[in-house]
């Protein structure tokens, strides 16, 4: 067939993602597109061609599991799902409290029917396990088995039948043209196709695909081993692919399932095996496909044992033989996160890579959506294309946290597990003075970052009963008392952060009001000096992100956001810019650093340090200007995500030291305490009732939910304010509250700490639903020391937002009293915020 | 300078002898009945001793079954180097030859060590000449000193094939499946084929490890070697092992739904789709123009 | 009863030979390796034998270090112990081959001789045809080529070849070498107590010296020539009559 010369998107690759991207882009009415793959229809060779094929629904990222909710609704339209039920079994005592987790996320996000049951239950269900050595099970009948090549047939049917699609197999694309910094031409080795836009589906392909364009695509192959033995006695009469659960073997990484006569046995336990994308053998090299490759039987000798012992009816019969064996070729990334959006390398260049079969279709719907309209229905922001951070696109860094991640598949992951691998990576200049007070650090976007300073534990004495202990092992990883005590010290006296993790970009320009203007939901066209905290709205009116904006002159306003969401911040800036070319955007991230200073001692501490007055009438709340500090020269900006006062003090990189010891020694008669990032962004943050992007503030929810709506909108333009406007005349269908926990007792008789995610139920249990169908859980959770009380935000209904509302939270399998503290933004500490304007 | 030459049972080897007569002019012969019932060591008996009456510069045979097989024993017996399957091999004190590995997917380039080499050339590989003869070594004198224990290894008995027919080996049009049909229900549209083509089947070798067809259907390099006129591959990606008995066919048709698998350029002839279409498909139209 | 079997370690090639930089070799980085078909057979046939009349059995190979992995496999099909001649990788002739193994069964048989050695025919990617025949002179024992059937009777083996029309039959005295093709058996699959018993299977490790080789691999090479021209006759059914119309044209149909 000949290629079209002209298209309005390329779709590369034709496994589960790229047809269904393909075909969800001529469901929302788009039309020439063409979806090519190098291998043959329709199994072109790629990892959908080997995939297991089964679905789980329960994850504890919400996104991936609504993209795998979703993913699993097409499944059944297009009839290819067979329900199978699935049983993720738990030889050890944590693993049991990890499936009351499970419980948990499943209640979170909506999945029912499941539930935990017994070793008896289980061999119920599948009668060929050997239950003595388990503990109990997560039974969710939901779970089946798809087939994910005829799902991408029928769908590249639909898109053909329809006329938006034009399909060519066995068409191996040669380069990707950029004109401008934007895809101009597809070359193909059936001939050249100019382009708007290309989708880049290409799995273990797709870095090299991307490279074309000279855009990155942060992937490594990497091998899973599958072994198939049969035939299973047991199974002779198998009227189809798959009649019993699946089972999952999470404490050695390992599934086993029926799949017709034979039993097949995969796993995620073996030595991470990492492959580089252009090292893939073509089709007609490779002995089976590009992406099986030969089985290395030493890996997978301790998983025989395993397999053996849980069943060992099928496993240890001598009939029973090992048929087919491969390393099969899979996507993995540094963060486990698929890669879906634009790249902020190219424009016009998408990726959706790094997807398997189970959320496939899912994201193929939610990234044509996001091509159509802007934005898709799911949230999609942890899979964002756009939000690494040039170190995190680089092989070693990809490598590195792959091969950590590997082993992670069926892991227990502690909600703030760090990754120990490819670590100090950025350093903020006074980084050896942290390490002098003890920092015990945590990773933001490669930066180190304190959580807490092991030299305060001194304040453990100082503040005794005001601080909770925590005796339960799980919420007492990756935690300190110490976080609570230096709260305490600032809130008392003055606390110093280092918040070098921000990510700082300028909007500089004739048209750089215009452009901040219609990004920011607030009123941008303030004097110079203001410094403004605005919602950055999605289309439709969800949050994109929240942000500060400073107006440093005229014609410069400096961005200011958090180190996650900064690529994907600054992409969405840049896109926005003027196309007259009258603004531009300069990224000063690794130029500044950024130190904090609040507590009700700050401002005696800045005025040692600085001539400046930096009094409460000479240096309003809300504004920021350029002071001296010795010889250093540093922005400073009255602002708190605190709820204390003081200022972010904005230093270039090279003389951050020299402020940090400035201040520090200023600090000393005043007791300042070096405070971590768990005083920021969780207990100084909670107490105050701000909301943190990812957590409280995703797309799904609008600005009156959040509880964030000012009297009036702005008369300009900007981003989502006809979504927003609607948003205000409405009724919400939940309102974002601060609950506090009432009782921490478990039955066990332990005092037990939420930390997020966990659903917020009635207090007979049954689950929260708003009239958008969105379920109640906890966004945040933390201890508030000064108000004495673990804090749990959530979005409730409006029938349940009442202050003094009594509901529960569903932790490690028992039911915690909660009740409604404040509803909307009011914080509970200091509801008038005098601290902040003191 | 004079070179053996050992003969199959009826005609030499044109093959074999136009390779020999790149050596010399002057080619002795010894036949492989010579002894009857077939007694390998003992072949290799004569052959050891008449080239050794000749000094015969070389020994030739054909990389049959029997040729190898005979060639190797007197390997064995004289420690002289053999090398198997040849297409070329030049004289010389050192002697270059150039053989097959793989079953002819790969060649060699070896350099041989030796006072005689002992040669096979392998089948269908280079063109031979014809017309070429053979003076015949008076062997009778061999056979009568032959050593009991060379007779130990004998064809004490021949059971004929099965059925009748022609053999896979012998057909004249071959029409095979590979993984791509399925199943074993699924030889039911090649048999079709072959039926009308008055053909046999042949498959690939997933499928007689799959147990989908017996290893006597086996086309390839450790099944059957087949030269039909016609041979049909569907749903085979041709791989090495399976050139390796194929490429004997005169002519190649490949039924694939893979145009980039191997076989659709190693064919003559190419039809890209599903076999589980296309055969039924052919299989019709040959119906309706009959 | 005791029975060797000689195995070699080879790549599990695709569609395509791809030859290492010095065309001394495989490309094998994307290769599995196997151990050669038609010995498959031989192993799948001494387990057959041991199983129906008790003895042991033991596998040999000459090859790398990394040939372990193919004697693993064999012992996960019920070969009771192996035997590996280590070499560093670089490839033997067949006299020096059947040299080294010849030594060993010799070794090996000062506690008992060997009834029956299975080689294969010919080794898949040499394709030398003479190790197993240089081994039976050596050891002064009968071997018969190529075979398709062994069968155990009393004191001698009857030995059955396919000769392409028919099969001829050898009936030989033990101890006897036979040299066995593919479709001698359906082989088995390992099952997984086999692959673990296995792991847990004794290797005996020597590392012979490697001779003069008096046939000496200069290079590989891919065979070109002409080759063919394809023609394309069309997709799916709708190709039915141009195929029917070239079947007439070569006059097959």
């Amino acid at each position: 067939m000949a290629l079209p010369k002209h298209a309005r998107v390329v779709v590369i690759g034709c496994g589960i993602v790229g047809n269904s991207v393909a075909y969800h882009l001529g469901r929302l009415g788009w039309r020439d597109i063409v979806l090519l793959d190098k291998g043959p229809l329709p199994n072109p060779g790629g990892s959908t061609g080997h995939a297991s094929n089964f679905i789980y629904l329960v994850d504890h990222s919400k996104e991936m599991t609504a993209l795998t909710v979703e993913s699993v609704r097409q499944y059944r339209e297009l009839g290819v799902f067979t329900e199978s039920g699935g049983v993720e079994v738990a030889r050890t005592p944590e693993r049991m409290q990890e499936l009351t987790r499970r419980m948990a996320s499943a209640k979170s996000w909506g999945i029912e029917p499941v539930s935990l049951v017994t070793p008896a239950e289980v061999k119920k269900l599948v009668p060929f396990i050997n239950e003595k050595i388990i503990l109990g099970g997560f039974y969710t009948p939901g779970v089946g088995v798809v087939d994910s090549l005829r799902a991408g047939t029928l769908m590249r049917e639909a898109g053909i039948a329809s006329g938006a699609l034009q399909v060519a197999a066995n068409t191996e694309v040669t380069g990707i043209d950029v004109k401008a910094g934007r895809v101009s031409c597809v070359r193909t080795t059936g001939g050249d196709i100019e382009v708007e836009t290309v989708v880049v589906c290409s799995g273990v392909w797709s870095p090299r695909v991307a490279l074309m364009a000279g855009a990155h695509i942060a992937l490594t192959p990497a091998v899973h081993q599958m072994i198939d033995v049969g035939p299973v006695p047991r199974f002779a009469g198998a009227r189809s692919d798959i009649e019993h659960p699946i089972v999952r073997d999470m404490d050695t990484n390992m599934y086993e399932r029926q799949a017709g006569g034979d039993l097949e046995i995969g796993s995620y336990a073996h030595r991470p095996i990492l492959y580089n994308s252009e090292d893939l053998p073509s089709v007609q090299q490779a002995a089976l496909s590009p992406t099986e490759f030969p089985f290395t039987q030493a890996d997978f000798a301790p998983q025989m044992e395993h397999a053996l012992e849980l069943m060992p009816e099928i496993v240890g019969d001598e009939k029973v033989g090992v048929k087919y064996a491969i390393n099969g070729i899979l996507s993995l990334t540094p963060d486990g996160m698929p890669v879906l959006g634009e790249s902020s390398d190219v424009a016009g260049l998408w990726s959706a890579s790094a997807v398997w079969v189970k959320e496939g279709p899912g994201t193929g719907k939610t990234l044509a959506e996001w091509m159509v309209h802007g934005q898709s229905e799911i949230d999609v922001h942890a899979s964002d294309a756009a939000r690494f951070h040039e170190h995190q696109k680089t092989r070693a860094h990809v490598r590195a946290r792959a091969a950590e991640g590997f082993n992670k598949t069926y892991g227990i992951v502690h909600p703030a597990e760090q990754w120990a691998s490819n670590r100090n990576v950025r350093l903020a200049p006074f980084h050896q003075r942290e390490r002098e007070l003890q920092a015990f650090f945590f990773e933001a976007a490669g930066w180190e970052r304190p959580f807490w300073y092991e030299s305060n534990a001194a304040l453990l004495d100082e503040f005794g009963d005001r601080i909770t202990r925590r005796t339960a092992e799980w919420e007492s990883r990756w935690w300190s008392p110490i976080i609570n005590a230096e709260h305490l010290a600032m809130r008392q006296r003055a606390g110093i952060f280092d918040l070098s993790a921000f990510t700082i970009f300028d909007i500089t320009g004739m048209g750089a009001l215009s452009a901040v203007q219609n990004v920011a939901l607030r009123q941008m066209d303030v004097p110079v000096g203001r410094n403004v905290y605005t919602p950055v709205l999605s289309p439709h009116g969800g949050f994109k992100s929240d942000l500060t904006i400073m107006r440093l002159g005229d014609e410069q306003f400096r961005v200011v956001t958090g180190g996650a969401s900064g690529m994907s911040d600054k992409k969405w800036f840049r896109d926005h810019l003027p196309a007259d070319g009258s603004a531009q955007l300069h990224d000063l991230t690794s130029a500044m650093s950024t130190i904090g200073l609040w507590g009700p001692r700050a401002r005696d501490i800045l005025s040692a340090a600085t001539s400046a007055d930096v009094s409460n009438e000479g240096f309003k709340f809300g504004t920021c200007r350029w002071i001296d500090v010795g010889t250093v020269r540093v922005l400073a900006s009255r602002i708190s995500y605190v709820g204390d006062l003081g200022w972010e003090l904005y230093v270039p990189m090279e003389q951050g030291l020299l402020l940090w010891d400035t201040l520090w020694e200023a600090g000393r008669p005043h007791g300042l305490a070096a405070c971590g990032i768990g005083v920021y962004g969780t207990t100084g943050r909670l107490e105050k009732s701000y909301r943190a992007h990812g957590n409280e503030l995703e797309t799904e929810y609008n600005v009156v939910e959040a509880g964030m709506s000012a009297p009036r909108v702005k008369a300009e333009d900007f981003v989502g304010k006809e979504a927003h406007l609607r948003h205000r005349e409405e009724e919400p269908a939940a309102i974002l509250c601060s609950l506090t926990v009432d009782n921490h007792t478990s039955k066990s008789g332990e005092k037990r700490y939420m930390l997020g995610r966990e659903p917020i139920v009635e207090r007979d249990g049954k689950r929260i639903v708003d009239r958008k169908g969105r379920g109640s859980y906890v966004t945040s959770a933390g201890a508030g020391p000064s108000v004495g009380k673990h804090i749990l935000m959530a979005y409730l209904p409006p029938d349940k937002a009442h202050e003094g509302e009594e509901l529960a939270v569903e932790y490690m399998g028992e039911r915690y009293a909660v009740s409604v503290a404040v509803v909307g933004a009011t914080p509970l500490f200091d509801p008038e915020n005098l601290r902040v304007k003191a | 300078m004079t070179v053996l030459v050992l003969v199959e049972d009826g005609e030499p080897s044109q093959q074999t002898l136009t390779l020999a007569r790149t050596w010399s002019d002057s080619l002795h012969s010894v036949r492989m009945d010579a002894v009857t019932p077939f007694a390998p060591d003992a072949i290799a008996a004569i052959v050891q001793r008449a080239a050794d009456a000749l000094s015969a510069a070389a020994v030739f045979a054909a990389g049959t079954d029997r040729g190898n097989d005979v060639m190797a024993r007197v390997a064995a017996r004289t420690g002289l180097p053999f090398a198997a399957n040849c297409i070329a091999a030049t004289a010389g004190e050192v002697v270059e030859v150039t053989r097959q590995r793989w079953g002819g997917s790969l060649l060699e380039k070896s350099l041989m060590m030796t006072v005689r080499p002992l040669l096979t050339t392998a089948p269908y590989a280079f063109r031979a000449a014809e017309g070429f003869t053979t003076i015949a070594v008076d062997v009778q004198r061999y056979i009568d000193e032959l050593d009991p224990k060379d007779l130990v290894v004998r064809v004490a008995e021949h059971i004929d094939p099965p059925g009748g027919g022609v053999s896979l080996a012998e057909a004249k049009v071959v029409v095979s499946g590979g993984r791509g049909v399925g199943s074993k229900e699924g030889f039911a549209i090649i048999e079709e084929l072959a039926g009308l083509l008055g053909g046999r089947v042949g498959c690939s070798r997933v499928v007689t490890s799959a147990g989908w067809r017996p290893h006597s259907d086996q086309v390839g390099q450790t099944g059957t070697k087949i030269s039909p006129d016609l041979y049909i591959a569907c749903g085979i990606s041709g791989a090495t092992q399976h050139m390796a008995g194929c490429k004997g066919a005169k002519k190649i048709l490949a039924i694939n739904a893979d145009p980039q698998a191997p076989i659709m350029s190693l064919a003559d002839y190419s039809v890209v789709g599903d076999l589980k279409e296309v055969v039924p498909a052919i299989s019709a139209e040959i119906r309706k123009r009959r | 009863m005791k029975i060797l079997v000689c195995v070699k370690r080879v790549p599990f090639t695709g569609g395509k030979m791809v030859l290492a930089a010095d065309s001394r070799s495989l490309e094998t980085r994307h290769l599995g390796f196997t151990i050669s078909p038609h010995e498959e057979c031989g192993v799948e046939e001494a387990v057959r034998i041991i199983e129906a009349s008790g003895g042991e059995s033991v596998v040999v190979t000459l090859g790398p270090p990394e040939a372990v992995e193919q004697l693993r496999d064999a012992m996960a099909l019920g070969i009771d112990r192996a035997i590996h001649l280590q070499t560093d990788g670089d490839e033997w002739d067949g006299e020096a081959t059947a040299d080294a193994i010849t030594a060993a069964i010799r070794a090996e048989e000062a506690s008992g001789q060997f009834d029956l050695i299975f080689f294969g025919n010919e080794s898949a990617d040499a394709c030398g045809f003479q190790v197993g025949l240089r081994v039976a002179y050596a050891l002064g024992r009968p071997c018969v080529t190529g075979l398709k059937g062994v069968k155990l009777e009393g004191s001698s083996v009857r030995c059955e070849q396919d000769t392409g029309a028919g099969r001829d039959v050898y009936v030989v005295p033990l101890p006897a070498v036979v040299t066995v093709k593919e479709g001698l058996n359906l082989p088995r699959y390992p099952s997984v107590p086999g692959r673990m018993r296995a792991a847990r299977k004794p290797v005996s490790m020597q590392t012979p010296a490697r001779p003069e080789q008096s046939l000496n691999l200069e290079e590989l090479s891919v065979p070109g020539g002409p080759g063919r021209q394809t023609k394309l006759l069309g997709h799916g059914g709708a190709a039915a009559p141009a195929v029917v119309e070239m079947l007439r044209d070569i006059g097959v149909a």
